[in-house]
């Protein structure tokens, strides 16, 4: 941890741009704020921010449109998606998109700073509730053929560690249950991003699409 | 289109008619003699006539006596005017509508001309209308190139009714929503400024109105739940935020019918949201994870709180305990309550369930 990281908070509500900023603004360093998808793309480029604070629904495209044309210039710049939204096939979509975690907008202003620095440093962040979604989506069987095993099916370790992130647990915590060096979780849940980003498992679309707004 | 009953009835006998309407008419140009041998004189100037006249009556009998639309309830105002929403797509019977409409304008053509054609037929027959022909066929002229003229205007009349139709209904919906609006989101800020000074009360009447609004907006159909296991957890929940103003976290993965075991999950995690929710609220939100599945219910409830030593528990706490044990042992599953390293408490329920 050297300098605390920059970021840009992009969302169309500037009430909760300003709630964001006050909340953060000790812990990190805000270079920028944006509005609009245009003004998003423009300001992350102008800025260069470390972290990109993402809502994931705005007009016109919402996050990951945001993602995808900023990408498609600067193809390293790290989203963390910040959302009131609970909707799975939203979140899922976002971090397919390329975002490094998913967040509520009820964290903490500690916690979201720790989920910055986080993914900062390349790191996954999983709330609870997107552990729980990863489960559910990898849930299931898939034919035997269609397995690409590398990417379709999560490791019985993976596994483990997403459901204690989904029961409440910190990395930390998860870390010293299974006895293992939080260096070796963060490891697992990068690789489980890895997984649901480049997964082509046709049920992960599908399960999307069925879970529309549950919750 | 499907067509009704009496519907089918009355194009039959409209067709059956123009049959013996075409017949009659070659016969009175003499290409046919039916005339002859159906009967002489007046009898023949009065039958067939009246078949048409009452066959084109029938028709228009029919066209009149389907049931009138019941007229729309006048649009639902508020002091609100909402913005409108996402535009639903014009409602399908419109189109249905429409088309029925111009059905009907078509059938009463039909019988009007049907009418029309037996009065002149029976007027020719008697010969009343010898002179008169070529006046006649003016008039059948002059109603044609009429007919064509206001055709489009018609059609036009019944097109302008549908789309009225569809924009009462779309500003029903919104006048529905503002309504649902003002009674729950108005109402809870107007509360929420009431109860400024105390922030617990403040947070919990933000989240009631949070699930609510969810709720509404995931359509009736979730918010009255599906029975599922998933679903009665949640509510579960819900009520153990709303009696102690804590803040729980649920996350469930999967989902099962709500049978004995289920529901035994749900009672002893109610109980153990309580519990948490009474000693441990000061530590943060309290997590509930589930995993439910053909074979079995798991559930864990983790809070923040000081923790505790479940063997040296004071006793109203052990009471709890007994209820969460005791309730998952009577049905065949296990409880288990640990201390988790660092601070707070975590209850794991598990249970095996026969699949269906």
């Amino acid at each position: 941890m050297s300098s605390p990281p920059s970021i840009v908070i992009v969302d169309d509500h500037a009430l909760f741009r300003s709630g964001v900023r006050s909340e953060v603004e000790d812990l990190v360093d805000v270079v920028g704020e944006a509005g609009t998808v245009e003004e998003a793309v423009r300001t992350i480029g102008e800025t260069r921010p470390d972290v990109v604070l993402l809502d994931v629904h705005m007009p016109g495209g919402g996050g990951v449109e945001v993602i995808r044309r900023v990408a498609a210039s600067d193809p390293g710049q790290r989203f963390l998606a910040l959302s009131v939204s609970d909707a799975a096939e939203d979140v899922i979509a976002v971090v397919r998109a390329g975002a490094r975690g998913y967040v509520t907008k009820s964290i903490s202003g500690e916690e979201l700073a720790a989920a910055i620095g986080r993914v900062r440093d390349g790191d996954a962040v999983f709330s609870p509730r997107l552990a729980g979604f990863v489960l559910d989506a990898f849930a299931g069987s898939v034919p035997e053929e269609e397995i690409d095993p590398e990417l379709d099916q999560l490791t019985m370790r993976e596994r483990e560690v997403l459901r204690m992130i989904a029961r409440g647990y910190m990395y930390k915590e998860v870390a010293q249950q299974l006895d293992i060096s939080p260096r070796t979780v963060e490891a697992h849940v990068s690789a489980v991003l890895r997984k649901l980003q480049l997964s082509n498992r046709h049920e992960l679309s599908r399960w999307a699409a069925e879970r529309r707004l549950v919750d | 289109m499907s067509r009704t009953g009496p519907e089918r009835v009355s194009l039959a006998a409209g067709i059956a008619v123009t049959l013996i309407g075409g017949l009659l008419c070659l016969d009175q140009l003499d290409v046919l003699s039916i005339h002859d041998w159906v009967t002489a004189g007046w009898s023949g100037a009065f039958i067939w006539p009246l078949v048409l006249a009452l066959a084109g009556a029938a028709l228009l009998w029919a066209g009149t006596r389907r049931p009138a639309q019941a007229p729309d309830p006048p649009p639902y105002r508020t002091r609100l005017q909402p913005r409108p929403v996402a535009e639903p797509l014009p409602p399908a019977d419109a189109q249905a509508d429409a088309e029925t409409r111009i059905l009907d304008l078509y059938r009463g053509g039909f019988g009007i001309a049907l009418v029309v054609g037996a009065a002149l037929l029976f007027l020719t027959q008697i010969d009343a209308l010898g002179a008169a022909r070529d006046a006649a066929f003016t008039a059948i002229v002059a109603i044609f190139a009429l007919a064509l003229i206001l055709a489009p205007f018609i059609w036009r009349l019944g097109r302008n009714l549908a789309e009225e139709r569809a924009e009462r209904v779309r500003s029903q919906e919104r006048a529905e929503m503002a309504a649902h609006l003002h009674d729950s989101v108005l109402q809870t800020l107007t509360l929420m400024q009431k109860r400024a000074d105390d922030p617990r009360e403040v947070a919990a009447l933000a989240r009631r109105q949070e699930r609510e609004l969810r709720d509404w907006l995931a359509g009736e159909e979730e918010a009255g739940g599906d029975g599922g296991f998933a679903a009665a957890l949640r509510s579960a929940a819900e009520e153990v935020e709303d009696a102690y103003l804590v803040q729980i976290e649920v996350v469930t993965v999967g989902d099962r019918p709500l049978d004995e075991a289920g529901g035994a999950v749900v009672g002893a995690a109610r109980e153990a949201l309580t519990n948490a929710a009474k000693f441990a609220a000061e530590g943060g939100p309290i997590s509930v994870y589930a995993e439910a599945g053909a074979t079995g219910v798991e559930a864990f409830i983790r809070d923040r709180g000081p923790g505790f030593d479940p063997d040296d528990a004071p006793p109203d706490r052990r009471g709890v305990r007994e209820s969460i044990v005791g309730r998952m042992q009577r049905h065949g599953g296990s409880a288990t309550i640990a201390a988790v390293p660092g601070a707070g408490t975590e209850v794991a329920l598990r249970i095996e369930a026969a699949e269906r």
